[in-house]
């Protein structure tokens, strides 16, 4: 997808503070349904091969947002490179897990359940469910109602790249800046002249095409 | 002399195309293996140990000297020369995520005298893992494994076709694969293909418990509930997931092939389907 047809998606800009919301209400629902001690989603940065902690819910709320590891590594690096949803339902005994996590999100979770988000063909994170209630015991209806949370939580992922990627088109420096400052000001109050002018562009480019 | 004569003079001239059957080449086809009239799992793997056969697993390698897994007759890797050349390459990396450990585990459970080999296309590091899959699928389908395990799928639709293709030239070379089906609501492959056993988990505790499933895509459901699987470190986790169903089924196979070594990919489906927990002869 092309950065103009990414800007066009997103809409307007700030559009991806509303697909965080999206994202972030979605491991809100999930860690709710379950009755976990948290939720999150990591989305994958391809370019560094790595786990980025995108939304979280619960514990680490608020802490572990923007925290990175290796995406071929630990239960979540399974599941993104297999495809497969995995659930896991003691890590104490995984030392690596638990030391790893330890060190750096100060939180070890005991069990976890993990599912890859996918969109089309694109593999764009993993979502996490860590520590439901003991008493319950995992039945693959729960799984399958985790793919689903999986899809909602993709489709979330996807809207906020989408945004940011539109941002970055349209940020300072992007070619497409001087669009995005007269966007800006339109918002601001009726401005007809302005209005008048962005038409014409419009009619002009698409004469010339 | 008729080509049909000159078939029945060289009987052992097997490479030449079965496009079509003159009446003398009947005797060739013979089938060496005819079901019985009902297939009964003491008929399918009774007194089978899985010994002499050949097990693949396609994954992210095995830990050598798991406690569960025993013996690992040889490790490769798929691997990128400084060319960017694919190469299938001895390796001594073992298992890095896991994953292929588990599964090697679950095989060696069922039939503990397959031999074993793992085939690293999975782990860190692994981008653009499509091309990377193809090869180590394709390398042991050279091989010839009797049967090989794939935990895994790839949502990439350019990557079908290929895959497909390696998928139908196994069923033709008697390389059963055997492919964890996935509940997202994403397509991948290579599971959806008829050409493999598709697996997906069911919540019994008895490894010997498979349901064969009229409905496809997924064809088959072996157990892939609270399990506990080889870990690294020697150790073991308790997990849940299609990954475990997967070589429940793959272990099964490798136990019929081992008493009947001479079925087709066709007929081993159909012993499977015969002798599934929902089917008559499971009861025997």
């Amino acid at each position: 997808m092309s950065d103009l047809d990414a800007a066009v998606a997103a809409g307007v800009l700030g559009a991806d503070e509303a697909h965080r919301a999206l994202l972030q209400a979605t491991v809100e629902v999930a860690r709710a349904i379950f009755g976990a001690k948290a939720a999150s989603v990591f989305l994958l940065d391809e370019e560094a091969d790595e786990l980025v902690f995108e939304a979280v819910a619960g514990e680490g709320e608020g802490e572990l947002i923007g925290m990175r590891f290796p995406a071929g590594t630990g239960i979540a690096g399974w599941v993104l490179t297999t495809r497969q949803p995995l659930i896991v339902d003691d890590l104490s005994a995984d030392t690596r897990w638990s030391r790893s996590a330890a060190e750096s999100t100060g939180y070890v979770p005991k069990s976890m359940m993990a599912v890859p988000l996918l969109v089309e063909e694109r593999a764009l994170g993993v979502l996490n469910v860590l520590d439901r209630p003991e008493e319950s015991r995992v039945k693959l209806r729960e799984v399958d109602l985790l793919g689903l949370f999986a899809n909602q939580a993709a489709i979330a992922l996807d809207l906020l790249q989408r945004a940011r990627r539109a941002r970055e088109a349209l940020a300072a420096e992007g070619r497409l800046a001087p669009l995005a400052r007269v966007a800006a000001r339109l918002e601001e109050d009726d401005r007809d002249t302005a209005f008048e002018l962005l038409q014409a562009l419009d009619r002009l480019l698409a004469e010339s095409e | 002399m008729s080509a049909a004569l000159e078939l029945h003079e060289h009987p052992e001239e097997e490479d030449l195309p079965a496009w079509s059957l003159p009446a003398e080449a009947v005797d060739r086809i013979r089938v060496p293996v005819t079901l019985p009239e009902q297939v009964t799992r003491e008929w399918a793997w009774g007194g089978s140990t899985g010994a002499g056969v050949r097990v693949c697993i396609l994954d992210s390698g095995i830990e050598l000297d798991h406690p569960l897994v025993g013996r690992v007759d040889r490790s490769v890797a798929v691997l990128r020369d400084e060319d960017g050349k694919l190469q299938v390459l001895d390796d001594a990396e073992g298992d890095l995520c896991g994953h292929g450990t588990a599964c090697a585990g679950v095989v060696r459970a069922l039939a503990p005298d397959v031999e074993l080999t793992s085939v690293r296309v999975l782990g860190a590091g692994y981008k653009g893992g499509g091309e990377i899959l193809l090869r180590g699928l394709e390398w042991a389908i050279e091989q010839e494994f009797q049967v090989v395990n794939m935990s895994l799928s790839t949502t990439r639709t350019k990557y079908v076709e290929r895959l497909h293709e390696l998928a139908d030239r196994a069923y033709f070379k008697r390389v059963v694969l055997v492919a964890s089906a996935h509940n997202m609501p994403v397509e991948s492959f290579p599971w959806r293909f008829a050409s493999v056993i598709s697996v997906g988990s069911h919540e019994e505790a008895d490894p010997l418990t498979f349901f064969y499933n009229p409905t496809p895509p997924v064809e088959f459901f072996g157990r892939g509930l609270d399990l506990d699987v080889a870990w690294l470190g020697g150790g073991t986790l308790r997990c849940t997931g299609n990954s475990f169903a997967t070589p429940h089924i793959a272990g099964i196979c490798a136990l019929i092939v081992g008493k009947h070594s001479d079925l087709t990919p066709f007929q081993l489906k159909s012993v499977l389907h015969q002798t599934a927990s929902n089917a008559k002869g499971a009861a025997a």
